[in-house]
């Protein structure tokens, strides 16, 4: 498989000499294209930090993180917001959304920015909200919408970019469980039926257990991989329950 | 004491939030004094008495002035300091929780407030100081005062004055803050940012309509007030396209962004180009929650860019008629055959045998019996008026008289006009050279140039039976209008009318109304010329003063006094133009300022979006740029548009007094002036907001 995401022993610093604290620890792992990774841990793991810094809105402090073959690591100022605008898409748990703007001119913003040509850019934004169903809301603004349906939207202008990677930062955080599911399908649903390679961070099993395969972090290092293969769902829910109880169990520090 | 430190802090804290707030208040301190000290500059001690009385003047008008620029200054700074209090609810918030009471946070804002009053107060008066002592070199020139030995001039009073007047606003700045925190709730206070700012949504249909509307009311009312300007002619026709114009800009801020949201939203490729959507958005968010600052502003700036140009402009005219209109040095003039007493602001003046005796000879002869050298004068030319007491103001409108009346109720109709003998006055445009007439036997000549006047007595000419009868004979007019030129010297065209008649009118000496004389003096320098004008100026050593001092009335005008009246005159109108334009646009500029500082920090989530989907900062900058440059823009642009045709009404209801030649160099002049204070909040509020927005 075609590595999109390699990262290489990285560290993250914080503070000072004296009074040093490590968010990330010699961190090392790849995402092929096409994956759907989830990386869990507790508050204060590092798995923000990390998201951060392979989002490239956060500087490692040693290591390499190339994707798609560029090293991400060594991009500074507007070649490093090209790429972040051409390469990446994102998702967060507060939405993100620009609230005086539409759902319809919030997705397409994504595309402007990049200077698509207008005509592509209505054609592209209809497809991708029929594909989602959120049709039907593209002339609402953000306040008039569900918080489900903002994740919906926010997800429309994440991918509509086609980037190589789509980064989620607790999609489900701030939505009630039914909403989660519905978001979770569409995740899904971007996964297999258009070939969108995610990596998303969460500490909630129920929608870590949507991915194929979960990267555990505890104290900035990887502590544990599990990998879906031909389980269910369920399955592959209870086996994260598992290494949860582990995680917790002798440490004691899980959410 | 610890209140003291952490409202210090505080203030080192929010300096940027502080900074344009702090501008403004040095500016509006340093103005302040500046035009209150205008007495005591140098250039005002040296100039002439005439001058003097002006100056007075200008300072008791200057006064009142003062007292309208504080409230508006002190509004301003209420306004201000809400909007910085309004930032700091979290802070407020968040004392609250640690068990502070209000009144400890009313303490802390009072100290605050005192602290950035006293330190503003302090800067503004020695910026005030420094740049009064530019302002008196200006003020030297425009009264033409010696200002070879510079003197630097500090005003005690006026920096009491302004000390107390700023005083006075930061109590009542005090007082609202302490309302407006007792009014605050805990738990809104702490979720003051979170609060989730509605999007106002209007019908875009009802938008173009409004606007469509808006923008035909505001064609009307510029149609009023210029091509159909000669239908304002009482005060209260003036208020209605005042009325329509206020209406229709607040009108149009409220559709404007709606409408051009619906024209952008049509035009697809600028609409999803780059970050357009959002500017738009944005801006559309914005306007709908600022319609009446966005009308005030503009009309602020409307008021300033007209006042600036017209008081200009009047400045400039005034000065190139005042030349037109004094063409020689000296006119004299007394009245003919006095009676033996007569009626004077209704009371009865008795008049003496040598007063009598002396209104029957002429003025030369007056002067000389008297003992003036008559070799100080020289182009000495004297004349006769006529008056005829069958031919008033009245005879002469005859069937137009109820028109006239109606609209101009307060002129005196039974006034008898001016006759002058048509070589008299050719004698006269000649030394003056000025246009000289002829006419036949039967014929008369109306001169008048007094713009109001001219179009009453146009209309009577205009009419075929334009005949009069002059000393018992009749006479038609040669031309069917008013013709101009004058006799007596003035600032400005002012000659209400004079009829020239042919020389063998039989006039009779007892019609005759006064002696004219009119001279220039025979001096080759102007020191010479200003010993000279000793004489006949009414200081009181004056040699016409003497002889009126012994009961002989001998009128005149002399070109050096109309001169410095009259710049005196011009110069009140600039100075108050410029103070109270210079504190309008402060005021516009620092609400626009503090609005798009507020919007900037309370966006910045906003801007923290863009970002994080890709947006680089050239972008950002970019639309941060058209964003404060939309929002400094508008009101201006709508301001200049009401503007020149405002400028335009306004000239045209100074009948004469300003002309539209002169405008053009004020208007430069006053775009500089807006240019330099409206750029410098515009460029502040953009590194302002620029910088709030940057990421830590």
């Amino acid at each position: 498989m075609e590595k999109i995401l390699e990262v290489k022993n990285i560290e993250k610093y914080y503070g000072t000499k004296a009074n040093l604290s490590k968010a990330i620890d010699n961190i090392s792992f790849n995402v092929d294209k096409g994956e759907f990774v989830g990386i869990m841990g507790a508050s204060g793991s590092g798995k923000t930090t990390l998201l951060n810094c392979i989002s490239t809105i956060d500087k490692v402090t040693s290591g390499h993180i190339i994707i798609n073959g560029e090293d991400i690591t060594k991009l500074k100022g507007n070649k490093l917001n090209k790429f972040r605008r051409e390469e990446l898409g994102f998702i967060f748990q507060d939405f993100n959304l620009l609230d005086t703007l539409t759902a319809y001119e919030n997705i397409a913003l994504a595309l402007t920015i990049q200077k698509v040509k207008p005509k592509e850019i209505d054609k592209k934004v209809k497809e991708i909200a029929e594909k989602l169903g959120i049709k039907e809301i593209l002339k609402k603004y953000p306040y008039q919408v569900s918080g489900g349906q903002k994740q919906r939207i926010a997800s429309a202008r994440a991918i509509i970019t086609n980037p190589k990677l789509v980064l989620a930062d607790e999609p489900t955080g701030a939505l009630d469980s039914k909403s989660a599911r519905k978001l979770l399908e569409n995740f899904e649903f971007l996964n297999q039926k258009m070939s969108a390679t995610i990596l998303m961070v969460t500490h909630d099993a129920f929608t870590a257990s949507y991915a194929n395969r979960i990267l555990f972090i505890k104290d900035g290092k990887i502590f544990n991989e599990i990998i879906k293969g031909n389980d269910t769902r369920k399955q592959f829910f209870e086996k994260i329950i598992e290494v949860q109880t582990l995680l917790g169990g002798d440490l004691n520090d899980v959410i | 004491m610890m209140l003291f430190k952490l409202s210090f802090n505080n203030m080192k804290k929010s300096i940027k939030d502080y900074s344009i707030y702090f501008l403004t208040l040095v500016l509006g301190v340093a103005i302040f004094y500046m035009f209150n000290s205008l007495d005591s500059q140098q250039a005002m001690l040296q100039v002439s008495n005439s001058q003097k009385e002006i100056i007075k003047l200008m300072i008791v008008m200057l006064g009142y002035i003062s007292v309208f620029v504080a409230v508006v200054l002190g509004l301003l700074i209420v306004y201000a300091n809400n909007f910085l209090i309004n930032r700091r609810k979290k802070e407020f918030g968040i004392y609250m929780t640690l068990g502070m009471g209000k009144r400890q946070i009313s303490k802390i804002i009072l100290l605050e407030t005192v602290f950035v009053g006293i330190i503003s107060l302090a800067i503004g008066l020695v910026v005030g100081i420094f740049a009064s002592q530019l302002m008196s070199i200006l003020v030297a020139k425009m009264f033409e005062a010696d200002m070879s030995e510079f003197q630097f001039v500090f005003s005690s009073d006026s920096c009491i004055k302004t000390c107390i007047y700023f005083a006075v606003m930061y109590v009542a700045v005090m007082f609202f803050n302490t309302i407006s925190i007792s009014r605050y709730k805990l738990i809104n206070l702490l979720n003051a940012s979170k609060k989730n700012e509605k999007v106002k949504i209007k019908n875009p249909f009802i938008c173009v309509i409004i606007f469509i509307f808006a923008v035909t009311l505001l064609g009307y009312a510029y149609w009023k007030v210029t091509a159909d300007v000669n239908s304002m002619t009482t005060a209260d026709k003036i208020l209605p396209p005042i009325l329509m114009g206020i209406v229709s800009t607040i009108l149009i801020f409220w559709s404007l962004s709606g409408f051009i949201l619906q024209v952008v939203q049509k035009m697809r490729k600028t609409y999803l180009k780059g970050t357009n959507m959002f500017i738009l958005r944005q801006i559309n968010n914005k306007i709908n929650t600022m319609v009446v600052s966005m009308s005030v502003i503009c009309l602020m700036l409307f008021m300033t860019i007209s006042i600036l140009s017209s008081s200009l402009s009047l400045r400039n005219t005034m000065q190139r008629e005042l030349i037109e209109m004094t063409p020689v040095d000296l006119n004299l003039y007394k009245t003919a055959n006095l009676p033996e007493s007569y009626i004077k602001y209704g009371k009865e003046i008795k008049t003496t045998k040598e007063q009598r005796e002396d209104s029957k000879i002429t003025v030369q002869e007056t002067l000389k019996n008297n003992g003036l050298d008559m070799n100080v004068l020289k182009d000495i030319v004297e004349i006769s008026i006529y008056a005829d007491n069958n031919l008033t103001w009245e005879i002469f409108l005859k069937d137009r008289i109820q028109e006239i009346k109606a609209q101009f109720p307060a002129l005196s109709y039974n006034t008898a006009e001016q006759i002058v003998k048509i070589s008299d006055y050719n004698k006269i445009a000649s030394i003056y050279g000025i246009e000289q007439y002829e006419i036949k036997d039967d014929e008369y000549i109306i001169l008048c140039d007094f713009g109001s006047m001219k179009s009453v007595r146009n209309k009577v000419l205009e009419d075929s039976n334009n005949t009069l009868e002059i000393a018992g004979k009749q006479y038609k007019s040669k031309y069917n209008e008013c013709k101009s030129g004058f006799i007596l010297m003035s600032t400005s065209h002012t000659n209400t009318g004079i009829i020239l008649v042919p020389d063998n009118c039989p006039l009779k000496e007892n019609m005759k109304e006064m002696t004219f004389l009119v001279a220039n003096y025979n001096a080759n320098s102007d020191e010479e010329k200003e010993k000279i004008e000793e004489l006949f100026s009414s200081s009181d050593s004056g040699f016409v003063q003497n002889l009126s001092n012994n009961g002989l009335d001998i009128d005149g005008l002399t070109k050096i006094s109309i001169m410095e009246a009259s710049v005196g005159l011009a110069t009140i109108v600039t100075f108050i133009a410029i103070y109270l334009g210079i504190i309008f646009l402060i005021a516009s500029s620092a609400i626009l300022a503090l609005k798009q500082l507020t919007d900037a920090s309370d966006n910045k989530q906003r801007y923290t979006i863009l970002r994080k989907i890709g947006c680089d900062e050239k972008m950002i900058s970019k639309s941060l740029f058209s964003q404060i440059g939309i929002f400094f823009g508008l009101p201006l642009v709508l301001a200049i548009v009401h503007s020149i045709f405002g400028i335009q009404f306004a000239i045209s209801l100074m009948s004469g007094l300003a002309s539209k030649d002169d405008l053009l160099p004020s208007a430069i002049a006053t775009v500089i002036i807006i240019g330099i204070i409206y750029g410098t909040y515009f460029l502040a509020t953009y590194f302002g907001s620029k910088n709030i927005i940057k990421e830590e």
